[in-house]
């Protein structure tokens, strides 16, 4: 933890600078801002060399005096003190924590200062790529989210987690996996098997999937948090492990696969240290009813949202590769998604013994 | 009733070119039982007993009467019935004509009929206005009306003509802007006194102070069109030393509201800022309207009649009454702007010549005349002889009368429309207290600055504001409808000859020349109360800015000082942080009054003096009501 503290001096000083550059601008009687750099789709690039998405040079000034910025400005610089102050004392706190920390009512008003924790997490991003700190480094954690299970031994906070003894939930993936608090230790896994979804995650557990296979299997329960994904790069990196991932046939699935291997819109900053490449999409496809021979009935309709979400993904770059224009395609053509559970149709530990398997073996993927 | 006679309708002269049908189908002379409201009345005057042949009589054809006889009638049967009836007996029967249709109306017609004529008299005398309006409740649908001013006074032998002859005054016989236009306003009011309580109309007249001051009653014989003195006498002494008195009796019905007698003098209050009026309502509340200016408004020209708004029958009637001999003289002599060379052309146009005798002009040739006439080119009447009220004077009457935040105020060229000259003043009084910014505005009309309470819907001038395009100037308007707004619109109308839509003068007729020029008015007024509009619309929004602004500023301080403070916050250098935060927070305020320096306005200008002329106020401003009679 002193560790931390130390290395996350040049935060409480890019946060200082932040300060201080307003502070002069006011002196001098002038509309302060702030540049903040831009995180929405017309601010990304992606980078092929790499293939990775990055965040491009677009700012936008926040300004004190403009109607519509006035109170995002005096929420970045609220934001900022209190994590000056969980910096200045060494601890860390949950996203949670400073919402509360930062939420007052406005004196001589009835006005907060925030209302609702979707107000102050936007700011934290914000204030992530200002002042160029990690949420990490601004001492701040999101709650628990995702499952770890398999052929590894981890130390977490200075404790030993083995993946083989987690029982049925699995090990529960802090928001932070920085080295200093997450250390690899023994790993006797070939892959690591990546789901979608807690249900599929548990059906793969009970069957001991990870043993037979030997393998680590994570769930993000949905779209990945930003923890797991630094776990998986740290693993990929460090482990020299590939990376599946299995999800459900839908634009949502897709994205989420996306996202784990090039990085998200939102988070492109994080890329650099959360993206894995070269991971592989193992499935649903949308060719496996026909492969896997699955029924007509556990198919469900496309919905608009879904037809229009497909048609997006279709646009970005990172989708270009002609294999993946034909699976979307073939979803729009065919105007059905599936979920992993359909899979069960032919029978409840099908996924475990036959799907993934043949998959594996066949090297059946999507890059 | 034809509603422009023209000078040649004069006293004794009889109106034989109009049939007149009277409304009703009765022909018993004036009955003396007259339906008010449902309940028989019994006129206790002196009503004509029978008709008599006599001045101002009028011919007319008594119409059949239904189920009395099958029997056909002959051409000497039917000339037993036919006779002549009096202008005054006309009127009786006709009285709506003239604004005593209901009770409500009649007392805001007898008001009206009473200081227009005061209000003339003091103008022409050079006097400024002061009178007194006095409202008696006698019980619920009788009053007692009591006007007094400081005019000239009358002599004597002027009073029962005055006062007791219908069509009797000086302002018929002229083209001049005045109030009055045909004489007969206020002896209609005796004569609805006369009708509905029987009592006869009591006038205080005192001519100056070395005179002694005249009291008489008389009542009016409709068929002789002339006034009956009931009682006289001299006065030993009079509270003024000039000024005239005049007291009527009569049926009415007292309400607030907006056509009322309150509001009436209140919007006279505001058109006239050079009188005091001082009003005792029935309820006993007195209001004085006090004078906002100290001159009374520059006395109109009298003006020959333009050819161009004259009609043949006028035309041939002046033809008759003329002083002229040749007809070069009459055309040049008699009316304005023809010149010796417009003359001759003229009548070259007309197959006449310049030495052609007046009198030896017939039908026909009459006929060519009034053509060629309107064939020829002639320069628009002079324009001089209108009286506007003037700019800052409408201005001084609306900031005394209704309280708001902006006025505004325009008075535009004289212009002609039928050869007649007329001008048009507008004003907006924007923002006014008690008014709701949902609701239409609400219009001030006025011809030769009396009010117009009636028949708005019918008017020109509401017309021309409904078709004007207020969303330019920042109103919202409905299609087809008043813009909306918690505003006074003020329209003034002034020419020698209103085209009132009918003798109860309450709506002007739809000219296209005069629409033109109303529209123009208001668009004047629109622009200008729109940049005040857009002005206000700017400070409100920077003053909610700065609001705003404030409200953040002093958490961003605190924040700014604690996080460029160096090293972890203890108790020891909290005060230090707190200093710069306050140092810093007073900047910020200082850019937040900058940033939002339209709010300034908002506080010091813009919003007009508090008015203390009115001395009871008033209820709110009143709303306008849908139009209905």
């Amino acid at each position: 933890m002193i560790a931390s503290i130390k290395k996350n001096d040049h935060v409480l000083k890019s946060i200082a600078r932040l300060g201080e550059d307003s502070i002069d601008e006011i002196k001098r009687q002038k509309n302060p801002s702030v540049d903040i750099p831009l995180r929405n789709l017309s601010n990304v690039n992606f980078n092929p060399k790499k293939a990775i998405i990055e965040m491009g040079k677009a700012k936008q000034a926040r300004e004190f005096f403009n109607i519509g910025m006035a109170k995002k400005y005096m929420q970045t610089f609220l934001v900022a003190e209190k994590c000056k102050d969980v910096l200045d004392e060494g601890k860390t706190v949950s996203i949670r924590d400073l919402y509360y920390m930062s939420k007052s009512t406005i004196p001589g008003t009835s006005e907060n200062t925030f209302d609702e924790q979707d107000e102050s997490d936007p700011i934290i991003e914000d204030l992530e790529v200002t002042a160029d700190a990690l949420r990490e480094e601004l001492g701040l954690y999101a709650s628990n989210k995702g499952a770890l299970v398999g052929e590894i031994t981890i130390r977490d906070s200075g404790d030993t987690i083995d993946g083989r003894r987690m029982g049925s939930g699995g090990w529960s993936i802090p928001s932070i996996c920085e080295p200093n608090f997450i250390q690899f230790k023994r790993c006797d896994a070939k892959f690591i098997l990546l789901v979608e979804k807690d249900a599929v995650f548990r059906r793969l557990n009970e069957d001991k999937f990870w043993k037979s296979h030997k393998c680590i299997l994570v769930t993000g329960g949905g779209q990945p948090p930003r923890g797991l994904r630094r776990l998986l790069y740290r693993m990929v990196n460090e482990l020299k492990l590939p990376l599946y991932t299995y999800v459900d046939n839908d634009p949502w699935g897709y994205y989420i696969y996306s996202v784990v291997k090039q990085g998200s819109i939102n988070l492109a900053y994080e890329s650099v240290r959360m993206a894995v490449p070269h991971a592989k999409f193992i499935g649903l496809s949308s060719f496996d009813k026909e492969r896997f021979k699955l029924p007509d009935n556990v198919t469900i309709k496309l919905l608009d949202e879904d037809i229009k979400r497909a048609k997006q993904l279709l646009e970005y770059p990172w989708f270009q590769k002609t294999p993946w224009q034909k699976e979307i395609r073939n979803m729009l053509k065919l105007g059905y998604k599936l979920e992993q559970e359909a899979l069960s149709k032919r029978g409840i530990s099908f996924v475990t013994e036959e799907y993934l398997p043949k998959k594996i073996k066949d090297k059946d993927f999507l890059d | 009733m034809k509603k422009r006679p023209g000078k040649a309708l004069k006293k004794g002269k009889r109106m034989q070119q109009d049939k007149i049908e009277p409304a009703s189908a009765e022909s018993a002379p004036a009955s003396k039982t007259l339906k008010t409201r449902g309940k028989p009345v019994i006129a206790k005057g002196r009503v004509a007993e029978a008709p008599a042949a006599g001045d101002g009589a009028v011919e007319i054809a008594a119409p059949k009467r239904r189920g009395s006889s099958h029997v056909p009638q002959t051409a000497e049967s039917l000339a037993k019935k036919q006779r002549e009836i009096s202008v005054s007996e006309f009127f009786a029967k006709n009285r709506h004509l003239l604004g005593f249709d209901n009770p409500k109306r009649a007392l805001m017609t007898a008001v009206k009929e009473a200081v227009d004529n005061s209000l003339d008299a003091c103008e022409e005398a050079g006097t400024l206005p002061d009178l007194l309006i006095e409202l008696r409740m006698i019980h619920e649908e009788r009053f007692r009306m009591i006007v007094e001013d400081n005019g000239p006074g009358i002599v004597k032998a002027q009073v029962p003509k005055i006062f007791g002859k219908l069509l009797y005054g000086s302002k018929f016989h002229t083209m001049k802007q005045s109030r009055g236009q045909q004489g007969i306003g206020i002896s209609a009011a005796g004569l609805y006194a006369q009708i509905t309580t029987g009592q006869p109309v009591r006038i205080e007249t005192r001519t100056g102070a070395k005179k002694q001051a005249y009291q008489c009653e008389l009542t009016l014989d409709t068929a002789k069109n002339q006034a009956e003195i009931v009682a006289e006498k001299d006065l030993p002494e009079w509270h003024k030393d000039h000024g005239t008195r005049v007291e009527i009796e009569f049926e009415g019905k007292y309400e607030k509201g907006r056509r009322s007698v309150d509001e009436y003098l209140r919007e006279t209050a505001i058109a006239n800022p050079h009188v005091t009026l001082t009003y005792l309502s029935p309820m006993g509340e007195k209001t004085v309207y006090e004078r906002q200016v100290q001159t009374n408004p520059e006395p109109p020209k009298e003006i020959k009649p333009h050819p161009y708004g004259v009609e043949l029958g006028t035309l041939m009637k002046m033809m008759r009454s003329t002083g002229e001999k040749k007809m070069q003289g009459f055309l040049c002599n008699d009316f304005s702007r023809v010149s010796t060379g417009v003359g001759h052309e003229i009548l070259t146009a007309a197959g006449l010549t310049p030495n052609t005798w007046v009198q030896s002009v017939g039908p026909k040739e009459a006929e060519a005349l009034y053509k060629a006439i309107n064939a020829t080119k002639i320069m628009a009447p002079p324009t001089n002889c209108i009286s506007p009220i003037g700019e800052d004077r409408i201005l001084a009457g609306l900031k005394a009368t209704v309280k708001a935040k902006c006025y505004v105020a325009t008075t535009r060229r004289p212009s002609v429309y039928r050869g007649n000259p007329f001008l048009l003043e507008a004003a907006i009084a924007w923002d006014c207290e008690g008014m709701d910014s949902d609701d239409p505005v609400t219009l001030f009309r006025y011809a030769n600055r009396v009010p117009l309470l009636y028949q708005q819907s019918a008017c020109a001038i509401t017309q021309a504001a409904i078709d004007t395009s207020w969303k330019n100037y920042g109103l919202s308007q409905p299609r087809g409808s008043l813009p909306i707004g918690p505003a006074v619109v003020f329209i003034h109308f002034a020419s020698v000859w209103v085209p009132f839509t009918s003798e109860s003068k309450d709506a002007i007729a739809n000219y296209p020349e005069v629409e033109k020029e109303i529209k123009l008015a208001l668009q004047d007024v629109g622009r200008k109360i729109g940049s005040f509009i857009r002005q206000q619309a700017n400070a409100e929004r920077d003053a909610k800015r700065r609001q705003i602004f404030e409200k953040y500023a002093a958490i961003l301080a605190t924040s700014l000082a604690r996080i460029t403070h160096r090293g972890q916050i203890r108790k020891t250098n909290e005060k230090a942080i707190q200093g710069k935060a306050a140092k810093i927070n007073y900047w910020l305020q200082k850019i937040a009054k900058r940033e939002s320096a339209a709010a300034d306005r908002l506080v010091k200008g813009a919003i007009q003096e508090v008015h203390e002329a009115v001395h009871v106020v008033e209820d709110a401003v009143p709303k306008d009501k849908p139009e209905g009679q």
